[in-house]
């Protein structure tokens, strides 16, 4: 599958499309496809704080749990719901399946953020 | 560094197939194995709704055979093959002289003075050196690690017999449920059994390596029709946990009886002796203290291996096995708890990372095959 351009990647396979001032967060295909069948995600309220580089929620495959990274700092301004009861999606359309959307603290990232090109190459 | 690792892995006959087929390959046990084919839940669903096709050649094969091989058996298991008839085979446990698992097993008679004793992967070294060790003193028998000589492939599922019976020189549907019988299959020499570790209908299918390729590429050509599929350890480990099939270095090790594990069925009482024997007796006599229970899970997530069953602050118990079974879609498992939360109904919390879950203690298995 190929990795969209319009977005940015963490080492840890979460992806954040920015848009204004906000982004949408989720995971890759590579780790979709690394975590097998996904049964639950488990997501931050909406108004919570995340930090860049740490863990914003879980996210469980019948083989194994994992943490969600947050690629940048911001508040939770919207939670995907629908992950509830489908949490397939992320299998079938990992990078048309946003977890959380966040208001973001700065447009600008750290640097350590990957664009597509760099992801594919740091999968190898 | 991977490459190191991945070289002292070892191989079944049918690693290149997999690797071909695009098979997630993980470790396991020490073997390069496949995890997922199509998916788990898909794997998993095949079996439960039709047949998959597993790779099984991991598992170890141990021949106990000599005028005095039936001694050397009943003093190294706990079930009693006293009770076996040539064709016919039965779950074991390997016991330590606490009567602890040193491994759990199928025992099957090939003749009236020949075993073969088929084991976990992860064991075969330990096995092995523990029967040799304990059957010297029996008389005449020897220990032979066949492990190598065969491959073991496994159908299961409701439409198994009917997909295989093409390929198969003998008659399947006389094949009693825990027997086995020697035939070709797909123009194979095979030792055929009607056994698995999935809950399901289903034989397992014994050949020599070399014919380990061409039996399995002839068994998904026979099922093509009714949709067989090739499935890994994955949902192989889901399929079991559903049927509340013990795993061993999961549910069961060297420091549960088979008592604990709820298996006193598998315990010969009315054998003379074996190793372990007075410790189970003694058990039995006295009481366990903890037992081996399935639960569903109240809330949301998997109470995995390792996670604690606790009272208030209090470690209780343990969690051996867990998971989202992609058949009945509930998050099930299996875990040790003191003997009074032990009954069907009782409440338990599960530590889930930080979170107190609820669960309640469901009769097991989970899932049980009509018919």
């Amino acid at each position: 599958m190929a990795y969209p351009a319009d977005r940015k990647y963490t080492k840890d396979h979460e992806w954040i499309r920015i848009d204004g001032d906000t982004g949408e967060i989720g995971i890759t295909d590579y780790a979709q496809q690394q975590l097998g069948d996904v049964v639950y995600v488990e997501l931050p309220e909406i108004g919570r704080s995340i930090t860049a580089g740490e863990s914003f929620g879980s996210i469980e495959s019948v083989k194994a749990v994992s943490e969600l990274f947050a690629p940048m700092a911001g508040e939770v301004v919207a939670v995907n719901d629908a992950l509830r009861n489908h949490p397939e999606v992320v299998n079938s359309d990992p990078h048309g399946t946003w977890m959380i959307k966040v208001k973001l603290a700065s447009s600008t990232d750290s640097g350590a953020l990957l664009d597509a090109s760099q992801y594919q190459s740091h999968l190898g | 560094m991977t490459e190191t690792i991945a070289s002292t892995l070892k191989k079944t006959p049918l690693h290149a197939r997999h690797c071909a087929s695009k098979a997630r390959m993980v470790p396991f046990g020490g073997w390069e194995m496949p995890v997922e084919y199509s998916g788990i839940t898909a794997e998993h669903l095949a079996v439960r709704t039709r047949a998959g096709l597993f790779d099984v050649s991991h598992m170890g094969e141990i021949e106990i055979a000599g005028k005095d091989a039936l001694a050397a058996v009943q003093r190294v298991s706990s079930n009693d093959a006293s009770r076996l008839q040539v064709g016919q085979a039965h779950y074991s446990a390997l016991t330590t002289f606490e009567g602890t698992f040193v491994d759990d097993m199928l025992v099957y008679r090939m003749a009236p003075n020949h075993f073969m004793l088929v084991v976990n992967a992860s064991n075969i070294e330990k096995d092995y050196a523990w029967i040799a060790a304990q059957i010297r003193e029996v008389g005449e028998a020897a220990a032979v690690d066949s492990s190598s000589r065969y491959a073991l492939l496994a159908v299961q599922g409701p439409a198994a017999r009917e997909v295989l019976q093409p390929l198969c020189t003998v008659d399947l549907s006389q094949l009693k449920y825990y027997w086995f019988t020697h035939g070709e299959v797909a123009s194979a020499r095979a030792l055929i059994s009607r056994t698995g570790y999935t809950g399901e209908d289903g034989v397992e299918i014994f050949v020599p390596p070399a014919a380990a390729d061409r039996l399995w590429q002839a068994i998904l050509q026979a099922g093509r029709s009714a949709d067989v599929i090739p499935c890994g350890l994955g949902a192989r480990d889901t399929l079991r946990l559903e049927a509340a099939m013990r795993l061993y270095g999961n549910d069961i090790d060297e420091s549960t009886t088979p008592l604990e594990a709820d298996l006193a069925w598998i315990v010969g009482w009315k054998k003379e002796s074996f190793i372990g024997a007075e410790r189970l007796r003694e058990q039995k006599e006295h009481g366990i203290a903890r037992k081996l229970i399935g639960f569903e899970l109240l809330d949301r997530g998997i109470a995995r291996h390792g996670y604690q069953v606790v009272r208030g602050d209090k470690p209780i118990g343990v969690v051996t096995s867990g998971t989202q079974t992609p058949f009945l879609k509930k998050s099930i498992g299996m875990a040790y708890v003191p003997l009074e939360l032990a009954e069907p109904g009782s409440e338990l919390t599960i530590d889930i990372r930080g979170r107190a879950s609820r669960a309640t203690v469901v009769p097991l298995p989970f899932y049980k095959r009509k018919g």
